[in-house]
């Protein structure tokens, strides 16, 4: 893939940090030149608006955007949201992907620059699941990653609190590409929110996620897109999960402009589990773009997908989503659900659901449905006097909880109704 | 007092004409039962009054205390004092009874931090669980427990008129009973209006009726007493032609268009 003069290697290389870190800069930065610009031609890209992507808008965003920033200078939403966490949350806040302030650090948690052991140990980075190719916007992450921060919890330990990281993003017309690893050692449990927020300027964010569980260990990941609307987002979350691990993740998007969330969960030990979900509202021109995978790799593993969301105005939203079942998975539950609520007559979603299984013994489902609020609902409610807008309201914000229920962090459930709440109510009225 | 007036009103369902002509005054504290065959228009009559989306009115008027409701969207029907409780109570995921009524009062104008206390005493009052009422509107109710939960709102709404379409079929007697004894209490405390639509006698030997009418190829061809809901009890509906055509909802007519 061509890229601008901004985004050359000698743009990668000169980016601080331990020769370790620049020497993955560039190996990602060659596998990233030598990845076919992607085109909304392939199926992976299908619907989305990578094709209005222009490189050359952005500059590279470097350590003279990341001077630390204050906590108490987070916008009042972003600052809710932290306090929902809980006062004994350990808080790390990260801006435009570099060095990070941490606050609260407790017993068994270890939060620092990521080091040179790779994350999950020896073998393919985390972010690049076996058998595929890297996402060219992971290479593009690892080319350009700042300063990648790793949350490790050490074998056998239980977090009493959550653990917060905010990414708080506001370089003008810059490439920032944030990174956390999570990585949980075996038999530990952890809940872990990441925030990823940022000012009303335009962006082009690259952020990766990388969680590695792991045997017998139990991860509750939230991820919170509080984007401004200017704002592009191309992201990808890969998780594995070892034997008799557990994950359960949400994504919750919000903001952007067109904003793609790319989530890879590699089951990859006997008995993993991983529950995917995730909770959307675009309005205005927004474009939410979610692709998923979810790859059974190791047998008797179970994956549980429900994402659910809703457009409004002209806003769209894309889903596709994979249930990959190799050869010897057998015993394989993999069950994936989406639904969305399109709420005006410009807006769309596209929702296409794929199986692609090479075992026998397997159990499988996708379910998938678009279309509008439900007419019957709305005379029920109105008939006992709801007025029109505050029955719509209710139904679309009742439709959203029994995800938003499940977000994997205790105490944010509150702050997430009043951001759907919110959002339901900055569309244009019909 | 209040005066439900149905006047001349003709209505269709995809082109079909079900109600043709029909006339009916409910007046404050009036019990008043309609009966007739399957068919007759009973269920049509009442997705009409409340406004349902589907039905085509083409002629006739429906007034509440001098408001013409036909036209009127739908909550603003309720707003006016007309209370519907269907046959089939819709579930409304992630939409609890509380958030429901508490909308519905306070665009009344009511307090809307009463809606607990209200509800909460007229659950106990009616049999309803406490569970039944922080769990989504109709979801995983039976049906016995859906009714109660009709005129449990209801009774919190308070309206002049009340519709009840066939609220006494899936109950079982005991729950007849506390249904019929709520709804009785709330005509003659509250003064409230009753249309009562229903198949069966059973109702009404635990609901007194000051009126009976029986609705036959959508129009009222008698009216009498207690009296008369006996009689056809013996003598069923042949007289009025039987079981008609069954007239499904729309909305089970017609595919949903996904968008």
């Amino acid at each position: 893939m061509k890229l601008p003069p901004a985004f050359s290697a000698d743009a990668a290389l000169a980016l601080p940090g331990p020769a370790w870190l620049r020497e993955r800069r560039l190996a990602s930065w060659e596998s990233l030149a030598a990845c076919e610009a992607p085109t909304d031609s392939e199926e992976i890209w299908r619907y989305s608006r990578i094709d209005d992507l222009d490189l050359a808008r952005y500059g590279l965003g470097g350590p003279a955007h990341a001077a630390p920033i204050d906590p108490a200078s987070l916008p009042t939403g972003v600052a809710e949201l932290l306090s929902a966490a809980g006062p004994q949350a350990t808080v790390v806040v990260s801006r435009n992907g570099g060095e990070a302030s941490v606050f609260n650090p407790q017993p068994g948690l270890s939060v620092a620059p990521a080091e040179e052991r790779p994350l999950g140990g020896p073998g393919e980075p985390v972010g690049v699941p076996s058998g595929q190719r890297a996402d060219a916007w992971v290479s593009f992450n690892g080319a350009f990653v700042l300063a990648p921060w790793r949350l490790t919890v050490s074998p056998g330990s239980t977090l009493a609190h959550p653990v917060v990281l905010v990414h708080w993003l506001d370089a003008q017309a810059a490439a920032v590409s944030p990174r956390l690893e999570v990585d949980l050692g075996d038999g530990a449990e952890a809940h872990v929110l990441e925030v990823v927020a940022g000012a009303d300027v335009p962006m082009l964010v690259v952020p990766l996620s990388e969680l590695s569980i792991g045997r017998g260990a139990r991860l509750g990941f939230g991820q919170v897109q509080l984007l401004g609307r200017a704002a592009w987002q191309l992201g990808n979350q890969v998780s594995r999960v070892a034997s008799g691990g557990a994950l359960r993740s949400m994504t919750v998007a919000l903001g952007g402009s067109y904003a793609r969330v790319r989530t890879d969960s590699v089951l990859e030990g006997e008995g993993g589990d991983s529950e995917l979900l995730a909770a959307y509202f675009g309005t205005g021109g927004q474009m939410h773009d979610l692709r998923t995978v979810q790859h059974h790799a190791a047998p008797h593993s179970r994956s549980d997908l429900l994402f659910k969301g809703a457009v409004a105005d002209e806003a769209q939203l894309v889903y596709s989503g994979l249930i990959r079942v190799e050869k010897g998975a057998r015993g394989t539950n993999a069950f994936q659900t989406n639904r969305n609520l399109v709420l005006s007559e410009g807006a769309r979603a596209y929702s296409v659901p794929n199986l692609e299984i090479e075992d026998n013994d397997v159990r499988c489902s996708h379910a998938s449905a678009v279309g509008p609020v439900d007419e019957s609902q709305l005379f029920y409610l109105e008939s006992r006097g709801v007025p029109a807008a505050a029955a719509e309201r209710l139904i679309v914000l009742g439709f959203m909880d029994d995800v938003l229920e499940r977000f994997p962090v205790a105490g944010v459930l509150p702050w997430l109704r009043g951001a759907f709440a919110d959002k339901f109510s900055t569309r244009r009225p019909h | 007092m209040s005066e439900l007036v149905i006047e001349g009103l003709h209505a269709s369902v995809v082109g079909r004409e079900i109600l043709r002509g029909v006339d009916l005054r409910v007046g404050s504290g009036e019990v008043h039962a309609l009966m007739g065959p399957n068919g007759s228009g009973k269920s049509t009559l009442s997705h009409v009054l409340a406004g349902r989306p589907g039905y085509e009115v083409t002629a006739g008027s429906v007034r509440l205390d001098g408001v013409e409701l036909l036209g009127l969207p739908v909550w603003e029907r309720a707003q006016a004092g007309l209370f519907l409780a269907l046959q089939y109570p819709i579930e409304v995921p992630g939409v609890s009874v509380y958030d429901a009524l508490g909308e519905s009062m306070e665009a009344a104008g009511r307090e809307r931090r009463q809606v607990r206390e209200l509800v909460g005493a007229e659950a106990r009052r009616i049999g309803v669980d406490e569970a039944v009422l922080s769990r989504p509107l109709n979801v995983d109710l039976s049906g016995g427990e859906r009714k109660r939960n009709e005129i449990l709102q209801l009774a919190v709404l308070q309206p002049r008129v009340a519709v009840l379409d066939e609220i006494d079929s899936g109950l079982d007697i005991d729950a007849l009973k506390a249904v019929a004894r709520r709804v009785a209490e709330l005509a003659a405390e509250s003064g409230i209006g009753v249309l009562a639509i229903t198949h069966y006698q059973r109702l009404l030997s635990v609901l007194a009726a000051d009126k009976v009418h029986v609705l036959a190829a959508g129009r009222v061809v008698e009216t009498g007493g207690p009296e008369l809901a006996l009689e056809l009890e013996r003598t069923g509906y042949a007289a009025y032609g039987g079981d008609q055509e069954e007239a499904a909802e729309p909305a089970a007519r017609l595919p949903r268009p996904l968008v």
